[in-house]
């Protein structure tokens, strides 16, 4: 593994970005002890106020706190808009992929990506063949996760276009950081982004179904022991929207209706945080209980908008990333602007076996994994657990994709040690509607606190950073 | 608002006023067991409690015997004990979550903090600070969240709900209360000594010594203590009281399934309005309380039927 890292705050001669200027000019006048208070406060505050996410598979009911980290992540105006640019630019275009593969099938037909690809995988929906959604916008809300490796240059890992969740984490760490250290932002121009929740809103609003002029908007949980749980409430409550469960909601006429004290009322708009395979027990997963028998007959008609739609899975799975660039080209005739890690594709024997020789350097993922979970990171590794990768690699070569183990970023991070560099991602967040492509300057910057380590995942134990967009 | 929302709201507001009046129970015997009594008859107190809840057969699964200790650490803090003051905070704070979108942040952090606070006190540390203390901050936390309920929401129908299930088990439980305490006092008639101080803790356990004492301005007599928790309109824990603003929620959440339930309750607010003491005692007191908790529990089970669980 490489052992030079791009560091966000300091150059390789060990300068001090100027972006970063005003902001260590603060630490270091800051007394430590002063410090310390502050990461305690931050500390009892998210406890209080309850921002715990669930962890699967330890003891049932068991929440964490995602750790808070109090050097921000900080990108210069230019290179955000650079950044935002090219965003906009891949989620038209997943966008446009998916419209597509659910009608024409242009994109097959022209052979610049195998049917089988598409059409075999199992997160294609054949049920969505055919199906007009409103505006044509399937991925209303994608969460594109970043990384910058190398000299400095920045990658997409993958663009989640199922239920991408964190933002409320974006949210809370800018409130913790306005409340904990206000003279930071009276120093400099920091973008705001506490306003994403009414963006979000009007977006969903903007694609209502056909002739609904006041649309019913609800957020539809797992329920309360799903991880997300937290951030569910949270955007309910800030779009000021019904946070309900699947047995909340039936259907009557392939029409949703909510049960409400004052009896059935309508739903027009349905952000659903709750996978397509849960989401209708009569033709997905027949044992859910978290969906609604005949939600897919009524999306199907038209009358209620799922966000994001059924079916989008088939553009973020790891199988089909490869081939992004490519539909930039085929649907809006542009050079890509983002790069993709380079990936091999184990299907392909020639792939495979350059992966099966060159394990100890590479990361290995499964196709349709997620989470951190169920992926082999080589240069981590010891050689046992990359023998026991290789067997399950040759038993289903087709469930793997490799990509080169990207030498992250890091950022300077408060650690038990003191101050240490630590890798980190960001998760923008795209909102698609009638109206366009929208977002908040930044994300979410997830930083892995163990030493080394380069999964930023909450679930395996990262933690999160408040990141600052300047303006000029 | 949802059914389900709803639902949520009214149980959690039902799981902290009983746990609440569990409390007051649990202090006004507490209190009454330092009375000088033979060990016979403090003992059958304690039965009481456990009688009152139906819940004789569970203690004795997993205590050997009744006697202050036992009965207190089954009604405090036994996880076991689905009736304890443990379980009834935790189903509050479980209510509360499902929902904690629908109400304020404050509404939510007063309850989770309860919940938090309570799982650091296990019962030795409440008996070693003296169980009165520990009574004190159970019905201080309530009277928190109240205040924060009343002082931060807006008036709309989540917040009727939230009053409806308080109001509800209020009034259940103040029958509860004065049902076994009256009977217990009439059975010791003959020590009229400690009367005083055992009518006194009744009334105290129900924040109503001083208020007596102002409406009465008089000794302390079985039957004008029965009329005050029962009959007195502007108690807040009064039976009368807590038919009259059960009456008000409903009106304010009617739908067009409701009507029987409003007339339920209506009765029940006019026979307490127009009732006189002599003829309730006349009637026998037991009686009159029992048939006022099956009421509640016809109403309870009417507001489920049209405005909970809808089918």
């Amino acid at each position: 593994m490489s052992t030079h890292f791009y560091n966000e705050m300091y150059d390789s001669a060990g300068v001090l970005r100027p972006h970063y200027r005003t902001f260590a000019e603060w630490l270091a006048a800051m007394p430590a002890d002063r410090l310390e208070r502050k990461r305690t406060e931050a500390d009892t505050a998210f406890h209080r106020v309850g921002i715990t996410f669930a962890v699967y598979g330890e003891e049932s009911g068991t929440e964490r706190l995602i750790p808070f980290d109090i050097i921000p992540r900080i990108i210069p105006a230019a290179e955000w808009q650079a950044l935002q640019a090219g965003l906009w630019q891949r989620v038209k275009a997943l966008n446009a992929f998916l419209h597509d593969i659910y009608h024409e099938q242009e994109i097959l037909r022209s052979g610049r990506l195998p049917p089988e690809q598409v059409l075999h995988n199992a997160q294609f929906r054949p049920e969505m063949i055919g199906v007009d959604v409103p505006s044509g916008i399937y991925a209303h809300i994608a969460g594109v996760d970043i990384v910058r490796a190398g000299a400095g240059e920045s990658y997409v890992l993958e663009d989640n276009l199922r239920v991408p969740s964190g933002v409320s984490y974006m949210i809370e760490d800018r409130k913790m950081m306005m409340r904990l250290f206000p003279e930071l932002f009276s120093r400099q121009m920091i973008a705001p982004v506490q306003h994403y929740p009414d963006m979000l809103f009007e977006n969903l609003r903007s694609v209502a179904p056909k002739g609904v002029s006041d649309p019913t908007v609800v957020l539809l949980t797992p329920g309360a022991y799903n991880s997300a749980y937290f951030e569910h409430t949270f955007l309910a409550q800030q779009m000021g929207v019904e946070l309900v469960e699947g047995r909340d909601l039936f259907v009557r006429d392939e029409t949703v209706f909510m049960r409400t004290t004052q009896g059935p009322q309508r739903v027009d708009v349905i952000y659903r945080r709750l996978d397509d395979d849960f989401l209708d027990p009569l033709v997905f997963n027949k044992d859910s209980m978290l969906g609604v028998p005949g939600l897919l007959a009524a999306y199907r008609a038209g009358h209620v908008t799922l966000a994001n739609a059924i079916g989008t899975g088939v553009a973020d799975d790891k199988s089909i990333y490869p081939y992004v660039p490519e539909m930039i080209r085929f649907y809006l005739g542009e050079e890509p602007k983002l790069n993709n890690v380079p990936t091999w594709m184990l299907r392909k024997p020639e792939d495979l076996s350059y992966v099966l020789a060159h394990l100890p350097e590479l990361v290995v993922k499964e196709v349709h994994g997620a989470g951190g979970y169920g992926m082999l990171v080589g240069p981590a590794s010891t050689r046992a657990e990359i023998e026991q990768f290789r067997t399950r690699i040759v038993a289903s070569p087709e469930k793997y994709i490799a990509q080169p183990t990207l030498a992250l970023s890091n950022c300077p991070t408060f650690v038990e040690s003191g101050i240490a560099p630590r890798h980190l991602d960001l998760r923008p967040f795209v909102l698609s509607g009638k109206r366009g492509i929208g977002m908040v300057p930044g994300g979410l910057t997830r930083v892995a606190l163990r030493e080394g380590s380069l999964v930023v995942n909450s679930s395996q134990g990262g933690g999160t950073k408040d990141t600052w967009v300047l303006e000029n | 608002m949802l059914s389900r929302t709803a639902d949520h709201l009214y149980w959690m507001a039902r799981y902290t006023e009983r746990a609440e009046n569990l409390a007051r129970l649990l202090d006004v015997s507490y209190q009454m067991s330092l009375v000088p009594q033979s060990l016979a008859a403090q003992n059958e107190n304690w039965r009481a409690i456990l009688a009152l809840n139906s819940l004789e057969a569970a203690f004795a699964r997993e205590y050997p015997a009744v006697n202050v200790e036992n009965v207190l650490r089954f009604m405090v803090s036994d996880a076991s004990n689905p009736s304890s003051i443990y379980s009834c905070l935790r189903a509050a704070r479980e209510n509360a979550h499902a929902v904690r979108g629908t109400m304020t942040a404050e509404m939510w952090e007063s309850v989770n903090a309860t919940w938090i606070e309570l799982r650091q006190q296990n019962f030795e540390h409440i008996l070693a600070r003296g169980v009165s203390e520990f009574f004190d901050w159970v019905k201080l936390r309530s009277a928190v969240t109240r205040g924060v309920t009343f002082g931060t929401m807006l008036k709309d129908d989540a917040l009727h709900f939230i009053r409806l299930g308080g109001l509800l088990e209020r009034g259940d439980n103040t029958a509860r209360i004065l049902d076994m305490q009256y009977h217990i006092l009439r059975q010791n008639d003959d020590e009229e000594v400690s009367d005083f101080y055992r009518w006194g803790a009744l009334l105290r356990s129900l924040s109503a010594f001083q208020v007596y004492r102002k409406v009465y301005r008089d000794a302390i007599t079985p039957g004008r203590v029965a009329e005050l928790l029962i009959l007195n309109m502007n108690l807040p824990r009064s039976l009368h009281s807590c038919a009259d603003g059960i009456v008000r929620m409903l009106q304010l959440i009617a739908n067009g399934a409701s009507a029987e339930t409003e007339r339920q309750a209506g009765v029940l607010h006019a026979r307490l309005h127009f009732a006189r003491i002599d003829d309730v005692l006349a009637g026998g007191l037991h009686e009159y309380l029992t048939d006022f908790m099956d009421r509640i529990f016809e109403i309870g089970d009417g507001i489920s039927r049209d405005f909970l669980i809808p089918g």
